[in-house]
């Protein structure tokens, strides 16, 4: 019943593994010449693109409830998706959420952001909620998400807040300032 | 910006007499309105206008009326709980024809950037002085459960995109705006929603952003709120930006267990409960009010809370009867000063 009313909406997805362990496992994907060199090469081969994407797809859906925005924000939320928030909110959680934790639009799941914030505090983690996260992309939907990590395409995702003024073009704070 | 000494320097700016000289010349040392509020550190009031559901400007005149020379400035609220209201814009320039002072509401639920930087410029190029950014309400909880939740911005980018355009003048997407806008950007947070050790570092967040006064959700508990307050002075928010406190009354039986239980984010605790319902239901309405007023007087006493911001839910009429019952007297807005309650006849609006 719940599904014939809600169900387009994203849900909020708790992850499938610990926390410690994905960031441990964040390593095997940070850029370097060889992975850099297979994402060149993934978008110049369409079909096998294509593949990898769908694989990505379906380890990140069945991991993390993973909707495909292209531009993986995991690694600063602990690593709970952002996109499955109702409002896909990825600065952290909406002000609806009830006092012991859930959803204000899926009042039977947890907020996301309640999950993302015990996992990042169990990991050590916690400070990462406070970065800025910029506005999705969304030309980006339904790419490689570390295709365009590896590509460089993540550059700037989120923000120190101490830099705001004068760091990221995403956020142009003030003018002057650089 | 001298937010952190609210109620030292609050007697100043209030309580003048009826007769006395125009805002600008009143002794306060300040000028009238939030900005003149936050600037001054004088303790800020500002009110909900809910505009009427239907289209008769006259309404919004009564009920700015009522609020005349009681608040610094009115919220005018964006399709709250995700109902279709007459636009925040439009519903902005009536309260100044009426001698307010806006704060236009914006939400991320109706419009994508593009939508939602274009009536940031709107609120601009009408003079609209004072902008509140904020997520809004899911429309599963209003009369169009069925309309497509945009959400492309989130408050804290919102906040961003405003201070961006203003500071510096420039969009999103870059191009140029001269000359740049002025409004004072405000922010929501509520200090009752899970998880509650994250929130403080969430209005930082929208501190960070651009974010210069901020209104609470509903207090109702008091101690949790005053924690929430702890953690936002240790992050050094309450120095560079305004808290207002969201107080209101509530009037009825019907009314708290519409607020407890189908208005999203808000907490009333036990022990309020009770009080409330222990009384009389012919007294209910009075002692709501009168509870409402004694949050208002402790919330005033927390260090770093520079203000209140009070939702009646259209029952505009009843501000200044909790103001005063708060000991938070009228101020000078426009050159006017708010009559005491008592002076005021019987005239509710609502």
């Amino acid at each position: 019943m719940q599904d014939a009313t809600r169900g387009a909406w994203p849900r909020p997805y708790v992850p499938r593994l610990p926390a410690r362990l994905n960031y441990l496992l964040h390593h095997l994907l940070t850029p370097n010449r060889v992975n850099r060199r297979l994402a060149r090469w993934l978008e110049t081969h369409r079909r096998t693109g294509q593949a990898f994407t769908a694989a990505e797809k379906a380890v990140k859906e069945r991991a993390f409830g993973c909707r495909m925005c292209g531009q993986c924000a995991l690694p600063a939320t602990g690593y709970a998706c952002p996109q499955t928030c109702p409002k896909q909110l990825r600065n952290g959680p909406c002000g609806g959420v009830s006092p012991d934790g859930a959803c204000e639009v899926h009042p039977e799941l947890r907020c996301v952001w309640v999950v993302a914030y015990e996992r990042a505090e169990a990991a050590g983690h916690v400070e990462d909620l406070s970065l800025l996260q910029r506005p999705v992309d969304h030309r980006l939907t339904g790419s490689s998400s570390w295709v365009n990590y590896w590509q460089g395409r993540d550059d700037g995702l989120w923000a120190d807040p101490e830099g705001v003024r004068t760091r990221l073009p995403i956020w142009p704070t003030t003018g002057s300032a650089a | 910006m001298t937010a952190d000494l609210p109620r030292d320097r609050r007697p100043a700016a209030t309580g003048p007499p009826a007769a006395g000289p125009p805002a600008a010349a009143a002794g306060t040392g300040g000028t009238p309105g939030l900005r003149g509020a936050i600037d001054s550190g004088r303790f800020a009031v500002t009110a909900e206008l809910d505009l009427p559901h239907g289209i008769d400007p006259d309404r919004v005149d009564t009920k700015a009326s009522a609020l005349s020379g009681w608040v610094d400035a009115v919220n005018v609220t964006d399709n709250p709980g995700a109902s279709v209201m007459p636009a925040a814009m439009a519903g902005s320039v009536l309260a100044q024809r009426a001698g307010l002072e806006p704060v236009m509401q914006l939400v991320c639920r109706d419009r994508n950037r593009i939508g939602l930087q274009s009536d940031l410029l709107g609120a601009a190029l009408l003079g609209i002085p004072n902008v509140l950014l904020l997520t809004g309400d899911h429309p599963r909880f209003g009369d169009h459960p069925g309309a497509k939740p945009v959400f492309d911005l989130d408050s804290v980018t919102l906040v961003g995109a405003a201070r961006a355009l203003r500071d510096s003048g420039r969009l999103l997407g870059g191009r140029t705006v001269t000359p740049a806008p002025s409004w004072l950007i405000g922010a929501v947070e509520n200090p009752f929603a899970a998880p509650q050790r994250f929130r403080a570092a969430r209005l930082a967040k929208k501190v960070a952003a651009g974010a210069e006064f901020v209104q609470t959700q509903f207090v109702f508990d008091v101690p949790m709120f005053a924690r929430f307050m702890a953690d936002a002075r240790d992050l050094g928010l309450t120095d560079r930006c305004t808290v207002l406190a969201g107080i209101g009354p509530v009037r009825s039986p019907r009314a708290l267990e519409f607020m407890r239980f189908e208005v999203p984010g808000i907490h009333i605790p036990d022990d309020v409960v009770r009080r409330l319902t222990s009384v009389p239901s012919d007294r209910f309405a009075a002692e709501g009010v009168r509870l409402c007023a004694e949050i208002a007087a402790q919330v005033r006493e927390i260090p770093g809370v520079g203000g209140v911001h009070v939702m009646v839910f259209g029952k505009e009429g009843l501000v200044p009867e909790i103001l005063e019952a708060a000991g938070i007297g009228p101020r000078v807005v426009g050159g006017r000063v708010g009559r005491r309650a008592s002076e005021r006849g019987t005239r509710n609006v609502g």
